[in-house]
Formats: C-alpha cells, sequence, structure tokens
C-alpha cells in the first residue's frame, strides 16, 4: 500500500499531469476571482474556456502560429464575456440565467461548428526553461511545458497588482464589498463589474487555449468537461484570496491528475470513486472552508442605483 | 364600480402602448434569434428552410409527432415546475440532471423489486423517484443550512457526482444491474421493468401520450394554485424577495428554503421516474439515460420566469426541438443545431423584460417625474 503510493508520488508524469491541470484551473480561477471580487458569481467560466479553446484551434488554422491561437483563444473568451457582462450589469437580466445559457450555447454552438469544419492539430512549443528545469523530481513539470503554460506564472502577481495596487483595483473590490457606497463615492459600480468579467473573459480565454495548444492539441466538445465549475469552487476554497485560490488549483490539479495515474500505474481503485474524486474533493473542501471565510459582501446581488 | 367599468379597465391596462411594445420587442429579438440560427445553419452549407421544415415534420406534421411531443415535454415540465418554484424562494438550484439521475436510479431500484400490482409498482417507482431526486437535493439543502454553501455549487457539483454513482451502481448487481444471468449483454444496463410497470398511454388520433403528461400538467396546476392562492406560496415569494424581512413577518427562512430546495429536487426525481415507467427511452435503466432532461428542464423553467403555467409552452418549445432533431439527419445538419437554437431562445427572452425595465427606470428618473422631489432643491438653491 505504502510502496504503492511510493511510486506513484515519485512518478514524474504525475506531476506534469497535476501541473498542466493545475494551470488550467489557474488561468480560469484567477479571473474568476477578479470577477468575485467584483461581486459577480460568474458561472459562465465553463463557457468562456471552451469558447477560448475553440477560438485556439480556429486562430491556429488561420495563421498556423501558437501566439494567434493564444490569441484568438483570449477573444473567444472575451466575447463570451462581453455578451455575460452586458446581459447582466447593464440590461440587468439575472446572472445566472445568463451563465447558464451562455454555457449551453457556446457547448452546442462549437460542437455544431466543430462538426462543420476540419480543424488540424493546434500544438504550441515545448520550451525549456534554464535551471528549473533541472530541479529533481519538479523539473519538468515546472520548467519542460508547452509555452503557454508558463503565462500563467506572470498572471498571478499581475492579478494582484491589479486588484490591491492600483486605483481600479479598489474600485473593483469596493463594488464587491458595498456597491450602494461606491455609488455615492462616484465609482460606475456596474461598468467595474462588467469590466472584472472582461478579465474573466480573458484569462479563461487563455486557460481554453492552453487546454488546446499545451495539453490536447486539437478542440473536442469535452474538452473543458465541467473543469470550468472545479474553477469556482477552487476560488471559494481560497476564500476569496487570490493565494488560497492558486492552492485551490493546485490542489485540485493534483486530484485529477491522480485520478489519471492511479489507473496508468495498473492499481485498481473504483473507476467510480476515480471520476467523482476531484467533485467529491470539491464538495468536501467548499463545506469545510465556506463557513470559515468572509465572501465578498455583495456577491451575487444586482445592483441597480436608487434601489436598495 | 358596474361590471361594464371593470372590464372596460381591465382591457385599458392591457391596451396600452406599453404592452405593445412589450410585444414587439418579444418578436423582434426571438425573430432575431431565429434569424441568427437560420445564418449559420447557411453559413455551414445547410438549408434553413430544410431545417426548418425538418423539425416541424419531426414535431408536429408526422404520423403521431405531436403526441411524442407532449410525451417528451412531461420530464421537462416536471423539472421545470419544481425550479420555479425553488427560484421563486431565492433559491438557485442548478443540479437537476443529477437529481433526475438519482431519482431514475432509485425508482429502477424499487420497480424492479416490489413486485405486485402494475399500478402499484409505477406508484413505489414514483414516490421512489420523488425520493431520490429530493435526497440529493437535499444534501445541497443541508450543507446550505449547515455551513451556508452556496447551493448554485453544490448542486452542480453533485451532478458531476451523479453521473459516475450511477456507473457505479450499474456494475453491481445488488444495486441496479441487470440480475438477469440469461442475457448476453449485461454491461452497464439495469433489469428490465415488470412489463405491467409501463404508465399506461392516451390514444389521440393515432398519437399516444404517455399518462405522465397528465402528472405533470396536474402538478402544474397544484404548484400554480400553491404559489399565488396559499400562505405557503406568499411566505416561498417574500423568502425570495427579501429573506431577512420575511423572517421578521415569521417566516423560517432556513427550514423553508431546505424544504424547497428538497421539493424541486423531489420534482426533478419524479422526472426520471416517469422518463423510466414511460418506456418512451428504453424499458430499464441504461447508461447515459438522463438525456439532458435535466439541463433542458431548468432552462425551460429559467424561461418561463417564474412563472409555473408559463413553463407548459415552453416545456411544449423545448420538446418539439427535441423530437424535431431527430429529423435533422435528413437535412445533413448536425443536431447540436437544436442546443444552439435553445440557448439562443433562452438570450432571446431575457432582452426585452430587461429593456423594459431599464426604459421603465429611465422614465421615472426623467426630470418631469421628478418635479415634484426636485421643487424644495430649487427654492433652497434661490
Amino acid at each position: 500500500m505504502f510502496e504503492a503510493i511510493g511510486t506513484l508520488l515519485s512518478s514524474e508524469s504525475l506531476y506534469t499531469s497535476a501541473f498542466q491541470l493545475s494551470v488550467l484551473f489557474v488561468f480560469a480561477a484567477s479571473g474568476e476571482w477578479v470577477a468575485e471580487r467584483a461581486g459577480t458569481l460568474n458561472i459562465s467560466v465553463e463557457g468562456m474556456l471552451l469558447a477560448g479553446a475553440f477560438g485556439a484551434v480556429v486562430g491556429h488554422q488561420w495563421v498556423a502560429s501558437s501566439f494567434m491561437g493564444l490569441a484568438v483563444g483570449a477573444l473567444g473568451g472575451l466575447s463570451v464575456a462581453v455578451v455575460h457582462a452586458n446581459l447582466s450589469h447593464r440590461l440587468t437580466a439575472n446572472q445566472f440565467v445568463v451563465g447558464l445559457a451562455l454555457n449551453v450555447l457556446v457547448l452546442g454552438l462549437t460542437a455544431f461548428l466543430d462538426g462543420s469544419f476540419d480543424f488540424g492539430p493546434a500544438r504550441a512549443d515545448v520550451v525549456r526553461l534554464p535551471l528549473v528545469a533541472d530541479v529533481p523530481l519538479l523539473g519538468e513539470a515546472l520548467g519542460n511545458r508547452p509555452w503557454p503554460a508558463y503565462l500563467a506564472y506572470p498572471l498571478i502577481p499581475a492579478l494582484w497588482w491589479a486588484v490591491f495596487r492600483t486605483r481600479w483595483g479598489l474600485e473593483v473590490r469596493s463594488v464587491g464589498e458595498n456597491p450602494q457606497a461606491a455609488d455615492v463615492s462616484g465609482i460606475d459600480v456596474n461598468a467595474r463589474r462588467r469590466q472584472a468579467i472582461y478579465v474573466t473573459g480573458l484569462t479563461c480565454g487563455l486557460g481554453g487555449a492552453f487546454m488546446v495548444l499545451g495539453q490536447v492539441g486539437t478542440f473536442q466538445s469535452g474538452i473543458i468537461n465541467g473543469r470550468g465549475f472545479i474553477a469556482i469552487a477552487a476560488v471559494i476554497f481560497g476564500g476569496w484570496t487570490l493565494r488560497g485560490t492558486v492552492i485551490g488549483c493546485i490542489v485540485f490539479g493534483f486530484v485529477e491528475a491522480l485520478t489519471i495515474a492511479i489507473p496508468a500505474n495498473r492499481y485498481s481503485i473504483d473507476p467510480f470513486i476515480l471520476d467523482a474524486a476531484p467533485y467529491i474533493v470539491a464538495l468536501t473542501v467548499v463545506l469545510a472552508f465556506a463557513a470559515r471565510v468572509r465572501a465578498p459582501n455583495a456577491l451575487a446581488q444586482p445592483f441597480t442605483r436608487g434601489l436598495t | 364600480m358596474s361590471k361594464g367599468e371593470n372590464r372596460k379597465s381591465l382591457v385599458a391596462r392591457f391596451a396600452t402602448r406599453d404592452t405593445g411594445v412589450a410585444i414587439g420587442l418579444y418578436v423582434l429579438s426571438l425573430s432575431a434569434a431565429i434569424f441568427v440560427s437560420a445564418l449559420l445553419v447557411a453559413a455551414t452549407g445547410g438549408s434553413a428552410t430544410a431545417v426548418f421544415d425538418a423539425l416541424l415534420d419531426g414535431s408536429l406534421r408526422s404520423q403521431g409527432a405531436w403526441g411524442l411531443t407532449l410525451t417528451t415535454s412531461a420530464p421537462l415540465l416536471l423539472v421545470a415546475v419544481g425550479t420555479i418554484v425553488a427560484t421563486r424562494a431565492g433559491l438557485v438550484n442548478i443540479g437537476q440532471e443529477g437529481q433526475l439521475l438519482i431519482g431514475t436510479c432509485v425508482a429502477a431500484y424499487f420497480a424492479v423489486r416490489v413486485g405486485g400490482p402494475g399500478w402499484f409498482v409505477i406508484a413505489v417507482a414514483l414516490l421512489a423517484g420523488a425520493a431520490g431526486g429530493g435526497a440529493w437535493a437535499g444534501i445541497a439543502a443541508g450543507l446550505r443550512a449547515w455551513r451556508n454553501v452556496p447551493e448554485v455549487l453544490t448542486t452542480l457539483l453533485l451532478t458531476f457526482v451523479a453521473f459516475p454513482l450511477m456507473t457505479f451502481g450499474l456494475r453491481q448487481s445488488w444495486l441496479l444491474k441487470d440480475r438477469d444471468t440469461e442475457r448476453m449483454n449485461q454491461l452497464n444496463s439495469g433489469e428490465r421493468l415488470p412489463a405491467n410497470a409501463n404508465l399506461p398511454d392516451l390514444m389521440i388520433f393515432g398519437n399516444s401520450i404517455d399518462s405522465g403528461f397528465f402528472v405533470a400538467i396536474g402538478l402544474a396546476f397544484v404548484l400554480t394554485v400553491m404559489v399565488g392562492r396559499t400562505v405557503l406560496g406568499s411566505r416561498i415569494d417574500m423568502l425570495g424577495f427579501n429573506p431577512r424581512a420575511a423572517q421578521r413577518f415569521g417566516v423560517s427562512a432556513g427550514p423553508l428554503s431546505a424544504a424547497v430546495l428538497i421539493g424541486s429536487g423531489a420534482t426533478a426525481g419524479v422526472a426520471g421516474a416517469v422518463l423510466l415507467t414511460g418506456g418512451a427511452a428504453s424499458d430499464r435503466l441504461v447508461f447515459g439515460f438522463s438525456g439532458n432532461f435535466g439541463w433542458d428542464g431548468l432552462l425551460v423553467a429559467l424561461l418561463a420566469r417564474n412563472r409555473v403555467m408559463l413553463a407548459i409552452p415552453m416545456a411544449f418549445v423545448f420538446a418539439m426541438l427535441r423530437t424535431g432533431s431527430s429529423f435533422l439527419a435528413a437535412t445533413g445538419v448536425d443536431r447540436k443545431m437544436t442546443d444552439v437554437v435553445q440557448a439562443l431562445l433562452v438570450l432571446a427572452l431575457l432582452l426585452p423584460p430587461a429593456l423594459l425595465f431599464i426604459r421603465d427606470r429611465r422614465r421615472s428618473l426623467a426630470p418631469s417625474n421628478l418635479a415634484v422631489s426636485s421643487a424644495p432643491i430649487a427654492v433652497e438653491v434661490s
């Protein structure tokens, strides 16, 4: 038993696949974190990721460069965000309804278009980071990845800086905590909330594009497969802090990697437990952490000026 | 006030310019959605009119089609009515797919084991479905009550647990797996329901309508009365509008919202049981049984904008897209197209009320309407 765990934990491939999935979660969850700090419980993450993935194959097909794939992927995520933000924070439609409808729309649309067009493989080059890649056991995972993965490293401090060290970030946090007060002090509440959703769209677009360019290599309509919702769970896991969110992403990435690694190493655990594991872990973790941390005060509450 | 005046005022209330604008907006946004769908079909080399024809043939025009469509609308409606009540209570339950699946599993477990006359087996199956779906939603309700975990997330995550759980059950003969050793292909398939455990069909003009449809319609009427005419209904509404105020008025927010969430899971479970005993899909539980009825039922509920009665036509439209899509293959257009149409319809129906709300607000904030309140300020300035 312990020997088995030891073999598992000492295999480089476990860490690589954990890292790959964590990167996807970091892209999705860090953007989601910004939106939630601004007061939107954005559930269209799944759709944004899928749009990003689809954008990546389209972009790659168009110019045959992984950079273009990434850029079009980000645009794909952003376009979902624009629809979501304007419907829910300009036209006051219910954010959950909009998010859910967009998830269905993107899933149907990408599957439909994918069936109608032929896309070739789209992969990004693996870039070896000097030094980092030489670390034993973890080096392969951290420093020898397809290059879009490395965007996740600067993304985290960049978002931290934007949210905690800029005027814009202060305003974003204030509309998530007390929109009435923010409104009175001259902040356009719904504009900040829309912008926060655009950030989610961009990072999720990158995440989806990474999933294609750095992991799968083609588009499949099941490529995201509910992982966007795990990213939302990661934000709650992190107690609406960026640090905690990133830790949550790593935990969930690791759990999902284990569900792949265990059968690959011929250890038999009932596939039910393996398939359900990420979600059960997410549930337990949310259960353990939800009461202890404080959510943004106005999370998921729409704001209309003059109405309280 | 005389009766005539009353009627006049009623007409006057509905025949205003505002109603015209509202209807116009709905027509406009719906045709925009249909236009975009047609554009998509055309852009991918299909013929939009052929697709439209095929959808109508499959859902209404061909032999026995509209009966099938009505039958298909039953589970959608069942899922939707429960969701609507939950939404009215301010709950966001988006895990109907999982609740439906677990409800079906529990219903199947009991249906193949109880024995007895057909009506008894059916009743047990429906009740077991309700219990299963309710219990699955009950986990989310419990977590919400106990640790204040948002039910948006838990209901959804539980859906992803429900799928592997069903697969697990289908591999264990003490749970759901077919115990009939004679049968060759037992993998991922449940035991055949007893022959008498089939919901009776009603034949009208060569259309067979499953009695599950009448169960759904009946439940819709009961819930309409419950929501609009009873103390419980107004308590639920109060809870949805302002939980804190509701608590002040003596509504026990925690237990009531838990009960409503469990109830909405139960209707999803009944939908699963109706699917199972209706026999339209299969006479046994099979892998991938739920066929997205939970998700689509949720969309129906969202479209009905919290009105139980509106869910009936919405469920019918969605059922039309479902039964119609089986005729799409002949046109060479992917069935996924119907998902796109559904989502576009949802988005299109979101727009008009939002636009009207904004217009009303602008109007009430316009200077002419604020004259009374701005007068004292003007005095102060002078």
